[in-house]
């Protein structure tokens, strides 16, 4: 199949960038979107062109790497499915697609369709752990966790952290995200040691990288590749009000204070 | 890090915030559109309802600064959720499609300002009583009953019976109801009360609490144009 691609180039973040065509020529049906790319990008590379920059590692739907917004859908509107497991015969021959990186101010673009989703990292580093002791590792059946709890934590551990929640909002939030983030330790016994603070650290840190608010539109979780349920957003709210109920916050500044 | 901060400079603090006063306000419009109804009472009904509340200062005027309080509160969390949420995208996508999001999610700031705009026109209107806004040339504070009450039911019938004023309120409601339609689900998801077993249900509590609203305010202009009520 032949496509027209419509891709944004942008040389690095500091320069203006703009969108430029392509043809994609003897595109095979079971490529994945990908591998279209790779594909256009030899073509470039042949021809003395610069390649399309744009991110990607496993190529299996598990990394969160690829990051790309499809005819103006992130992932490109396939349900539960990452960029790199969307498969050319979704498209028609002759069919004219538009490519774009994430769009946010939290995530400036770097080159073409890379953009920069440190501020996921920072997130992740102010809570998104659990802090233990070294030493021997305890016996795995001796801390017992109710079954639905488990279940729900792996819902929300789903995250791949692609920020794809982020592109798709209308806000540019990464509710969705943080939500899943702090849902997935909240709800394990390891992580209740530390649940207020996480959930006030987390949310500062997300306050702090400059996204939107949540208007609870659901596009978020309708792009998710891991279907992650805007139900997590109201579990993150409710543990961030319990915080600020239980006065945590003064806990932590004494600590802070020595 | 002081509870007002996180309240009122956090993200989520200022959806509690947007959330609570938007609750009370719900629990106002509903509980006004009751009062309105009575209207379909006749007049000795009505004007005594209003007779009560005007000569009851310690009920009117807690409520009315409350009411203001939270009006003001939704305002401000409004204006400054929606300025941060239009500077977190500085950079349009060039194809822009919506992904499950509704109509009404999507437009609150704008169906909120609109809205805004009608409560000034309609408190000038009924409870300031501006003559030069009700379109009708007549003076609605002069209007008295028998008993010498303020004519609540005639202001209410010579109000509505101008087409223009009419159809601004009927657009207004709508509106209202478009807004509470996503909002009052809404609330719960911001205050974390919300999950997968009842969620949907609350989905369809606000949908059906925001077409209740519509029918019950819509029907009083509607039943005066149409000459029911006089």
């Amino acid at each position: 199949m032949n496509l027209t691609l419509r891709v944004w180039r942008q040389k690095n973040a500091h320069t203006p960038g703009e969108f430029r065509e392509y043809e994609a020529t003897g595109i095979v049906p079971d490529m994945s979107f990908l591998e279209m790319l790779d594909v256009v990008n030899e073509g470039l590379i042949a021809r003395g062109g610069e390649p399309i920059a744009f991110d990607s590692d496993c190529r299996e739907g598990i990394c969160g790497t690829c990051s790309l917004v499809i005819n103006g859908i992130p992932h490109g509107g396939q349900r539960g499915t990452t960029a790199c497991q969307l498969h050319m015969r979704h498209f028609k021959d002759g069919d004219r697609i538009t490519i774009e990186p994430w769009r946010a101010r939290a995530f400036p673009v770097l080159r073409d369709l890379v953009v920069d989703r440190s501020p996921f990292d920072r997130i992740v580093q102010s809570g998104g752990f659990v802090s233990v002791n070294t030493g021997q590792a305890v016996d795995a059946n001796c801390l017992p966790v109710p079954k639905d709890d488990s279940d729900l934590a792996m819902d929300a551990a789903q995250c791949i952290g692609c920020g794809a929640c982020v592109a798709a909002c209308k806000n540019a939030s990464a509710m969705l995200f943080v939500a899943a983030k702090v849902s997935h330790l909240n709800l394990l016994p390891q992580g209740k040691a530390e649940k207020d603070r996480r959930a006030l650290n987390m949310v500062k840190a997300m306050d702090e990288a400059g996204f939107g608010n949540c208007s609870v539109t659901g596009s978020c979780e309708a792009v998710c590749p891991k279907e992650i349920s805007l139900d997590f957003i109201a579990r993150m709210n409710r543990d961030y009000a319990a915080a600020l109920l239980k006065g945590k916050f003064h806990a932590k500044a004494q600590a802070a204070g020595g | 890090m002081n509870l007002f901060s996180l309240i009122f400079g956090s993200s989520l603090g200022k959806k509690f915030v947007m959330a609570i006063s938007g609750a009370l306000l719900f629990g106002f419009v509903v509980a006004h559109m009751l009062g309105n109804l009575q209207v379909f009472l006749g007049p000795e009904q009505l004007n005594a309802y209003g007779h009560f509340l005007q000569t009851t200062p310690e009920i009117l005027w807690p409520a009315r600064l409350g009411l203001l309080a939270m009006v003001v509160l939704h305002i401000w969390s409004a204006i400054r959720l929606s300025r941060e949420n239009k500077a977190a995208r500085p950079i349009a996508y060039a194809v822009q499609k919506t992904v499950k999001a509704s109509y009404a999610s999507r437009t609150m700031l704008m169906s909120g300002l609109i809205i805004a705009a009608f409560v000034v026109y309609h408190l000038l209107h009924f409870t300031v009583l501006m003559q030069a806004v009700n379109l009708t040339g007549q003076n609605f504070s002069a209007l008295l009953d028998v008993k010498g009450r303020h004519d609540v039911y005639r202001m209410m019938v010579i109000g509505f019976s101008h087409p223009a004023v009419a159809l601004f309120y009927l657009i207004a409601v709508g509106l209202l109801c478009l807004h509470l339609s996503h909002g009052v689900s809404s609330l719960f998801q911001s205050l974390g009360l919300k999950n997968k077993f009842y969620g949907a249900c609350l989905d369809r509590f606000a949908k059906f609490a925001s077409l209740i609203l519509f029918l019950g305010y819509a029907a009083i202009p509607s039943a005066i144009l149409l000459g029911l009520v006089k």
